[in-house]
């Protein structure tokens, strides 16, 4: 595996892609599977380091939830009119933080940015645990949370069920049902990694550990066949799954009849803000760690740029919204909106305001500039700045709009008590420890998605190299390509077909099926019409082989050109003879028997 | 031919993507009904190369979808309208507007379920034990190496042919696995 040639579209840049490579200094296989797992196997020293003051954040978390539970929701700074303080808030800036791991998994799959696979494992991973650390405020901020059980429709001794008009109930279906999908997702993707981790694994407890968890993955292509399907078809149902999530928490507010609150822009606006806030925590993440785990290559400049993109766009469409609502509040002509928007930014409040706005439409800016966003440091100082922005976006719509009520009587001044701040922070050690331990156990990026979006994964793709001895093996297949390269579709070759319909594909498919099977091809292309009407129904098209065996200079043609193609042409196949596709078999055995 | 029994077929070793797709080909055109390709990521076009019918999943994750959206409507309806029928905002019983969200959402989780569990029930996992982890050589298909396997329950599979077959399709090496 010493000789390679670069990727081709280097040099060459393929029309419809145009790029670079995605992993950098072209690695085999063993390269990417090593350089990922080798963290795991050998963990690094300064990982303890991480670990511990995570752990002691995270011993905040029963503390203040005990406390909670023994002297009731008065230990929080929430009030009378902000009734929802510090526990919302924090729910919403987590389940934000949530939804750039499914965006990256699921949206991106769909939109076919393969670069994505460097980084969706640990988007994934950021997923899940900000939605635990979401999870947990709504629920203990019922107050009773024995009682927590309420929110769901679970019958119950009053014979009562749970109010569906509610958005605050469609946000208890929504966020479950996230958490649930986004879980799965991340575990299907994982199945084929652990399957590595358990192969290379040198102990008995590893092995069986992640063995289990494999359940038995041998990379089977029958096997991954439905895998990608189930794949795909996870990623389509997340991605309107990702976008009503938080169009529902945006519901939370915007259903409600507050001024600031009550607006159509809000889902939109929400679900913008968290994949801004998303990205700001993969990014956040994911650049300190390409360093530690010496994952440069594979977690790329190109990479960050892309999510720092990413976050240019949707920190400007955050800018508009902020932008649009203040002029809303005034083209309205609604007093108390108007009163609201101008308490808001020169009010009591008016520091939370400027720190949002300046975290959140300014920083981004910086992104125009190229010298920033292939910059990792610059890059990380504003991830934070996006991070502490998006917090508070959430403080900024929760409290100034709830502290200045309709009553000016009972406006009030919300200050966050010490249990707030700890829960807070409690919420943090969660997600830092659930983190690092998956860092420690799980592999960081997705081995085999990487290499499947590798050029020499393209079962085309061409070594100069080591092109005879392939040549060799596949003699035949040079034959094939010999009369079908002046026309991939050699339309006319007029055999005495019964319907001519059928004759356009059939002589593709049988200058592929003569060399096949006996040693005299020659003989048997006078008879095969039957055996071959069936192969060619129940089997696939061969174009990706003469094109394989043809044009080797065209062998970087991208891949997914040819799955067009193949797929466009499959389809014809199938309206022309429709068998059930149970017939496959008996193809098989026909053509066994021909033979 | 004496060993039939106790063997579970032949496996052949193949260096990149490539060969395999190629000798994926030859093996399909040879009539071979049981046998697979092992490979480390899903290689692009295989199941062509191969010969394989599209997945089931799709119809699964439909019924699946359509049966949740269903249930979590007909969950709202009997809840709201029928069990516990108690006006809110002046809104009729049956409002099935508010009742949008929690179809959608139920439908999305069914439908997850049934694309992951149906995935797993075709391909017949969890399977924590099977014939080709005897093969060394076989640790690799999680890392760089790919792998077809013939099946001696397969009515055409004879060890010495189809091993002469399999080294005439390029393999690197071919080996006999015990059952």
């Amino acid at each position: 595996m010493s000789h390679y040639i670069p990727p081709t579209h280097e040099t060459d840049p393929d029309p419809l892609q145009g790029r670079s490579a995605l992993i950098k200094g072209d690695p085999s296989f063993a390269e990417i599977t090593e350089a990922v797992a080798r963290p795991i196997e050998m963990p690094h020293k300064r990982w303890i380091l991480f670990f511990l003051p995570a752990l002691a954040l995270l011993s905040l978390l029963p503390i203040s939830l005990g406390w909670l539970f023994w002297e009731g929701i008065g230990v929080w700074g929430n009030n009378v009119p902000i009734g929802w303080g510090w526990p919302i808030i924090n729910f919403v800036f987590w389940v934000g933080i949530g939804h750039a791991g499914t965006l990256i998994s699921a949206v991106l799959f769909l939109f076919r940015q393969k670069w994505r696979t460097s980084i969706n494992r640990g988007a994934e991973a950021m997923t899940i645990f900000a939605v635990i650390c979401a999870l947990i405020f709504p629920g203990v901020h019922v107050g009773r949370v024995w009682a927590a059980y309420w929110l769901g429709p679970v019958p119950n001794q009053m014979e009562m069920w749970v109010n569906f008009r509610s958005p605050l109930l469609w946000d208890v279906f929504a966020v479950s049902t996230y958490f649930t999908v986004s879980s799965l997702f991340w575990y299907v993707g994982l199945i084929p990694d652990l399957a590595t981790m358990r192969d290379r694994s040198k102990t008995t407890i590893r092995r069986m550990a992640y063995g289990f968890l494999a359940m038995g993955w041998r990379g089977s292509h029958r096997h991954w066949v439905n895998y990608e399907s189930a794949y795909l078809l996870l990623a389509a149902m997340a991605t309107p799954l990702v976008l009503s999530v938080h169009s529902i928490v945006s519901f939370d507010f915007a259903v409600s009849n507050l001024p600031g609150w009550h607006t159509t822009i809000f889902p939109p606006y929400f679900v913008a803000g968290a994949i801004f806030s998303g990205f700001g925590m993969v990014l956040t993440l994911m650049i300190p760690l390409r360093v530690w785990f010496k994952l440069e290559h594979i977690i790329t400049i190109k990479h960050l740029e892309n999510m720092a993109k990413i976050i240019l766009l949707t920190g400007s469409i955050v800018g508009y919204a902020y932008s649009l609502e203040f002029f809303i509040a005034w083209y309205s002509g609604n007093e108390y909106e108007a009163f609201l928007f101008q308490n808001r930014a020169f009010g009591p409040y008016a520091w939370g305001y400027w720190i949002m706005m300046s975290c959140n439409v300014i920083t981004p800016q910086f992104i125009w500039f190229k010298k920033v966003r292939t910059n990792p440091k610059a890059l990380f100082v504003l991830s934070i700045f996006v991070n502490i922005g998006m917090w508070f976006e959430r403080f900024v719509i929760v409290v100034s709009s709830l502290h200045h009520d309709f009553l000016p009587s009972s406006w009030d001044y919300f200050s966050p008590t010490i249990w707030d701040v700890t829960l807070f922070l409690g919420s943090f050690g969660l997600f830092f420890t659930l983190f690092l331990l998956f860092l420690r156990y799980l592999p960081l990026i997705a081995i085999a998605e990487v290499k499947s979006v590798m050029p020499r994964a393209n079962p085309h793709f061409v070594d100069p190299d080591k092109k005879p001895a392939s040549r060799d093996h596949h003699a035949s297949h040079g034959e094939v390509s010999a009369k079908s390269e002046p026309e991939p579709e050699p339309e006319p070759e007029p055999e005495p077909e019964p319907e001519p319909e059928a004759s356009k594909d059939e002589p593709e498919a049988k200058e592929e099926a003569e060399p096949e099977p006996e040693p005299e091809p020659e003989a048997s292309k006078d008879e095969p019409e039957a055996k071959e009407d069936a192969k060619d129904a129940s089997e696939s098209d061969d174009t990706p082989e003469a094109e394989a065996s043809s044009e080797d200079h065209a062998e970087d043609a991208d891949a997914d050109e040819d799955a067009d193609e193949d797929e466009k042409e499959e389809e014809a196949e199938k309206l022309l003879f429709s068998p059930p596709p149970s017939d496959k078999t008996d193809a098989k055995k026909d053509g066994k028997d021909n033979g | 031919m004496g060993k039939r029994p106790k063997s579970f077929g032949l496996l052949a070793e193949y260096e990149t993507p490539g060969d395999l797709y190629h000798a994926c080909e030859q093996v399909r055109d040879a009539g071979y009904a049981a046998w697979d390709a092992y490979t480390p990521f899903p290689v692009h076009g295989l199941e062509k190369a191969m010969g394989l019918r599209a997945s089931l999943v799709p119809w699964i994750v439909c019924v699946m979808g359509f049966t949740g959206a269903a249930l979590g409507f007909l969950m709202q309806y009997w809840m709201a309208a029928v069990d516990y029928p108690l006006i809110i905002a002046a809104k009729p019983l049956n409002s099935y507007p508010a009742f949008v969200p929690i179809t959608f959402e139920p439908g999305i989780l069914f439908g997850a379920f049934g694309a992951v569990f149906g995935m797993l029930g075709l391909n017949k996992l969890p399977q924590l034990y099977h014939s080709l982890f005897n093969s060394k050589n076989f640790a690799r298909v999680t890392d760089d190496r790919f792998f077809i396997a013939i099946e001696a329950r397969d009515p055409r599979y004879h060890t010495e042919d189809t091993t002469k077959f399999l080294e005439e399709t390029g393999a690197l090496s071919v080996e006999e696995v015990e059952d």
